[in-house]
């Protein structure tokens, strides 16, 4: 292909790519900034969100933008309470002590992988698009539905930015990311809002699952590269800030995309590992500044 | 995946007389009782992917067997003894094969090993079937036991290889297709297989093969390679495995639409996958390469018949219970064949037990000719001893509304090729 | 003092007899074959959490390191046992060195995601020379080549044997050090890295030190696996490699020198039997996690250790 339409079809594709990914990554900085905690199974709630898509929308019958849309309602609303149980049930008991935390996220990670398996099964199941409609760019062709998935990412990241910046909720949420203690002593329950922030995380993750199931089918083992790549976007794009995130999602998605044509898929990810390595090793202090670890 | 037939001893009930004979100090015991008695059943370690990337074939390939270990079970079974069973999950992990052949072995004390596709669990469990002189019977595709890279206790008598399979499709796609090809396949062993073999065979034809897309296996987005294929680009060659080769024909189509090169693909791209799914309608009249045509053709044989309605795979090659659970049709074949493969070694070598292991191996490499029958409902093949792989036709068909239709069937002379290994020469 | 010794070595001697007095099935001879090795693996990564308390979620870079420069050396150049493993050792060791001097820049869980992109870095890298590695199929140690001072690895009996060795080796470093001056240095910064650095220690040094013995006897471990039992592949360098030994240590009890080995036997096991019941038998591993981080943090030596002997190493 030629280099101009090729780099529009390489944009293309990486604008959906960076559209998911910035959900999903947005989901996970978002526990990571608040509650300053890491969470491993943070791409196993993307794919319960992407095995839940598939049942809503074979329960409902007709046409299939009902059952997407009803997914898009119910589906953050399940995972969501599900991540909530979670932290009540297990994470709330460790005080978020930063290790054991860790260890029991991958231990979450595996338990909702292994229900999968047991429940959807190990094959990769489809969902049907919402709408299937094929545009013709002349030099290429390229599914409609992914236009609508670039736009959705864009509503909901400009709705989250609002509720961060413009509500109370927003404040409240800023505040116990700054200093937790300060926030408990003005009155906050941090208990209460890290069980929010953790179920919020999920939820926002499998909106992202949600778009993203009619494009590539749901199946039990896809939580882990999206986990991956969330990690490197929420460490280069800074953490807790959502510019840097979406801004970080951008990058890895079209890079991803246009490395990938150019060299390996393999060469793609490495850079960008490497890109994290780097990060990491300049800001000895960690992730979390200065305040602790 | 649980099966009631009272031919399959499942694994849990097994586990149980093993927990009820006691700790790890009674086992010795314990382990010799299948000998006991000449009545007492044949044993069969079967390989399964039953979870990981495998799962759709590990599902088919267990029907398969299942079917055919009722056949032989109820027309008297193997020198009057049943067929059981043992089923163990390899994960579609190569170390996780290798110790399904350890359980086989020395646990559940079994006579042979056989099943699996995925090439890197049969190169990994393989070098273990030679050290535990279990002979294994691989149903794999992978060119890899005729390379002579596997050992004498490895077979592949039940299904044809990469290397003759793309071998002789190369005058069939020069001659009908085109002359200008791009390569499209998986970035690991088994497509290697396809990229160096079908360009061998295609450029001696005369043809020319443009580019070459690797696809990593465990990829789940396709649409950023597509613009590697080369504008000029006369026939579009694909196969693809995995989970995800729905999503791969998709977004073909969805990138060429009906304006893209002439199609030439493995069935593997679409095996497992409803033809009929929305998006795929671009693929009409693509050609594919069948291991055995999923659709019941015109020309549909009594063996074929049998066998369909034995695995309980409708007309169109799903299942007759659900319509959407499409068979790995094209590849499980070679389970049944496979059985019945050890059914005659075992007949034919008088094998009583595990020391007629060697005995069963010579019988096998010492058959040849295997006509198209019951025990062989994909067609007739030839057996080579030596490089203990066997050789048959290949099928062609076409997609055409909506099915797949039958256009050519190669001779077995086509997939031919030079040995590259005697393994009859290695001791047992 | 003494005592401790003794119960080390007669665990060692109890390993021992298992095999000498047949015992064993073939079975779990071959088993047990497996855990010894994975149970140094877990010693390897015991010195490095256990006693040092860094949460590394990417050993697996050293096990494969040790499998791949050992395999590969066997593969490509036709380099005998002694001379692979010696490779093996060195590679592990200088890729434990400059590991450690890049991570140790991080504290905290910054160490624990850079040590994890680390060893994913080395698994795409596996794939990516797929030529040279072989990639996902990875490649068979023929038997041919598995032969150690004319003795023939692959047979079960010697394999057990070399299996204890090698555990029995890197067991006996572990008790050495845990009783050494440097292993309290070590625990002294486990407890507390800003006591110790005003006590005049060299923190950084010795968690430098712990880094490179853990990765070695890693490397050594993921070495001898690819030799005694036949096959080096990509999976070996995949994540899950680096949660099984953190898995193991904790359940047997971070910084006990037996605990690896019964957190291997246990999981093992616990592994075997779940397979037979579930086709989702890694939620074991999922379960036992959550069990020990919330309830059992100690582990079993360690709780032991707790409550009745207080000098268990």
């Amino acid at each position: 292909m030629e280099l101009g339409p090729y780099l529009l079809f390489a944009s293309l594709e990486g604008l959906v790519h960076a559209a998911v990914l910035s959900l999903i990554a947005l989901g996970l900085s978002l526990v990571f900034g608040v509650m300053r905690i890491v969470n491993v199974a943070h791409g196993e709630f993307f794919m319960l969100g992407a095995i839940i898509t598939w049942w809503v929308s074979s329960f409902v019958s007709g046409n299939p933008a009902i059952g997407f849309l009803l997914a898009l309602l119910v589906v953050p609303i399940i995972v969501g309470m599900t991540a909530v149980l979670s932290d009540w049930l297990i994470l709330r008991h460790l005080k978020y002590d930063p290790e054991a935390t860790i260890i029991a996220t991958i231990g979450i990670l595996y338990i909702i992988q292994q229900f999968a398996l047991m429940t959807f099964g190990p094959d990769a199941k489809p969902v049907e698009q919402p709408f299937n409609i094929r545009l013709d760019l002349y030099w290429f062709g390229f599914s409609a539905y992914k236009f609508f998935v670039i736009f959705s990412a864009i509503i909901l990241l400009l709705a989250i930015w609002l509720v961060m910046s413009k509500t109370k909720f927003g404040l409240i949420l800023r505040a116990t990311q700054l200093d937790s203690e300060t926030a408990q002593a003005f009155g906050i329950p941090i208990s209460r809002v890290y069980n929010i922030v953790f179920g919020l995380g999920a939820a926002i993750a499998a909106v992202g699952a949600v778009l993203i199931v009619p494009i590539q089918q749901a199946h039990y083992l896809m939580g882990g590269e999206p986990l991956l790549l969330a990690f490197i976007v929420v460490i280069i794009g800074g953490l807790g800030s959502l510019k840097g995130t979406v801004a970080a999602a951008i990058l890895i998605g079209m890079s991803d995309g246009i490395i990938s044509v150019f060299f390996s898929p393999n060469i793609a990810k490495i850079l960008a590992t490497l890109l994290v390595v780097v990060v990491l090793i300049i800001k000895p202090n960690g992730l979390f500044g200065t305040t602790k670890t | 995946m649980k099966k009631n037939s009272k031919s399959n001893l499942s694994r849990r009930k097994l586990m149980k007389s093993i927990a009820a004979v006691g700790s790890i100090s009674a086992m010795p015991g314990f382990v010799n009782y299948s000998q006991a008695s000449s009545s007492a059943p044949i044993r069969i370690g079967f390989q399964v992917h039953r979870t990981g990337i495998g799962a759709a074939y590990g599902r088919w390939y267990d029907r398969t067997t299942q079917a055919a270990v009722k056949i032989i079970n109820d027309s008297g079974g193997i020198n009057g003894r049943p067929l059981e069973i043992i089923s163990e999950d390899d994960g579609t992990d190569p170390k996780r094969g290798a110790e399904a052949l350890e359980k086989f072995a020395n646990q559940h004390n079994c006579d042979v090993a056989f099943g699996t596709l995925f090439s890197h669990v049969v190169i990994g469990s393989a070098p273990r079937a030679g050290e535990l002189k279990l002979p294994y019977f691989v149903v794999s595709e992978g060119h890899h036991v005729a390379s002579g890279m596997l050992n004498r206790y490895t077979l592949q008598p039940g299904i044809t290889d990469v290397k003759s399979q793309v071998q002789a499709m190369a005058p069939f796609v020069k001659d009908n297709l085109g002359k200008k090809v791009t390569m499209v396949y998986p970035d690991f062993a088994f497509g290697h297989d396809h990229r160096d073999y079908f360009s061998a065979a295609f450029e001696s034809q005369g043809g020319e093969i443009i580019a070459k897309v690797p696809i990593p296996p465990t990829e789940s987005s396709f649409s950023k390679y597509f613009p590697k294929i080369p504008r000029d680009t006369e026939v579009l060659y694909h196969v693809m495995v995995g989970p995800a080769v729905l999503t791969f024909v998709k977004e073909l189509g969805e990138f060429y639409g009906s304006k893209g090169p002439k199609l030439f693909g493995f069935i593997d791209s679409v095996e497992a996958v409803d033809l009929n799914t929305p998006g795929l309608e671009f693929l009409d009249g693509s050609y594919f390469w069948e291991g055995n045509p999923r659709y019941a053709q015109d020309n549909q044989t009594v063996h074929d018949q049998f066998y369909r309605t034995a695995v309980g795979v409708d007309k169109n090659g799903a299942s007759v219970s659900d319509p959407k659970d499409v068979s790995t049709y094209a590849h499980m074949f070679g389970c049944w064949e496979t059985l019945h493969i050890i059914k005659k070694g075992m007949e034919v070598s008088g094998y009583s037990d595990v020391k007629d292991r060697s005995k069963l191996i010579e019988a096998v490499e010492s058959m040849n000719n295997m006509p198209l029958s019951q025990a062989h409902p994909q067609g007739a093949k030839i057996f080579n001893g030596k490089t203990h792989q066997t050789f048959g036709h290949q099928y062609i068909t076409k997609m055409t509304n909506g099915k797949l239709v039958l256009a050519h069937t190669t001779s077995i002379e086509d997939t031919f090729y030079p040995d590259e290994v005697d393994y009859t020469k290695q001791s047992f | 003092m003494r005592k401790d010794i003794i119960l080390h070595l007669s665990a060692l001697l109890f390993l021992f007899l298992l095999e000498i007095l047949g015992i064993f099935s073939e079975y779990h001879q071959g088993n047990f074959a497996r855990i010894l090795v994975l149970a140094a693996y877990g010693v390897g990564y015991n010195i490095l959490f256990g006693y040092t308390g860094l949460l590394s979620l990417g050993h697996a870079l050293f096990f494969s390191a040790g499998l791949y420069a050992s395999g590969l050396s066997i593969y490509h150049l036709d380099y005998n046992i002694e001379q692979s493993l010696f490779l093996a050792i060195c590679i592990s060791a200088l890729i434990s060195l400059i590991i450690g001097f890049l991570a140790l820049r991080t504290i905290g869980v910054s160490f624990m995601i850079v040590t994890l992109m680390f060893s994913q870095i080395a698994y795409l890298s596996i794939l990516y020379f797929g030529s040279i590695t072989r990639g996902d199929e990875g490649f068979v140690i023929q038997q041919s080549s598995r032969v150690f001072l004319s003795m023939d690895l692959s047979n079960p009996k010697i394999r057990y044997y070399s299996a204890l060795l090698i555990f029995s080796l890197c067991m006996l470093i572990n008790l050495w050090i845990a009783k050494s001056p440097f292993g309290r240095v070590l625990v002294a910064i486990r407890e507390n890295s800003d006591r110790a650095l005003m006590l005049g220690y060299n923190v950084k040094l010795y968690k430098l030190f712990s880094i490179i013995i853990s990765g070695t006897i890693s490397g050594l471990a993921g070495a001898c696996y690819g030799i005694l039992f036949g096959y080096v592949g990509a999976s070996f360098a995949a994540v899950s490699y680096s949660i099984f030994p953190l898995l193991w240590v904790l359940i047997g009890g971070a910084g006990t020198v037996l605990g690896p080995l019964i957190g291997a036997i246990f999981m093992f096991y616990l592994i075997d039997y779940a397979s037979d019941i579930t086709d989702a038998y890694m939620i074991i591993v999922g379960v036992a996690l959550l069990f020990v981080t919330l309830f059992a943090r100690r582990g079993i030596i360690g709780e032991l250790r707790f409550r009745y002997y207080k000098w268990i190493s």
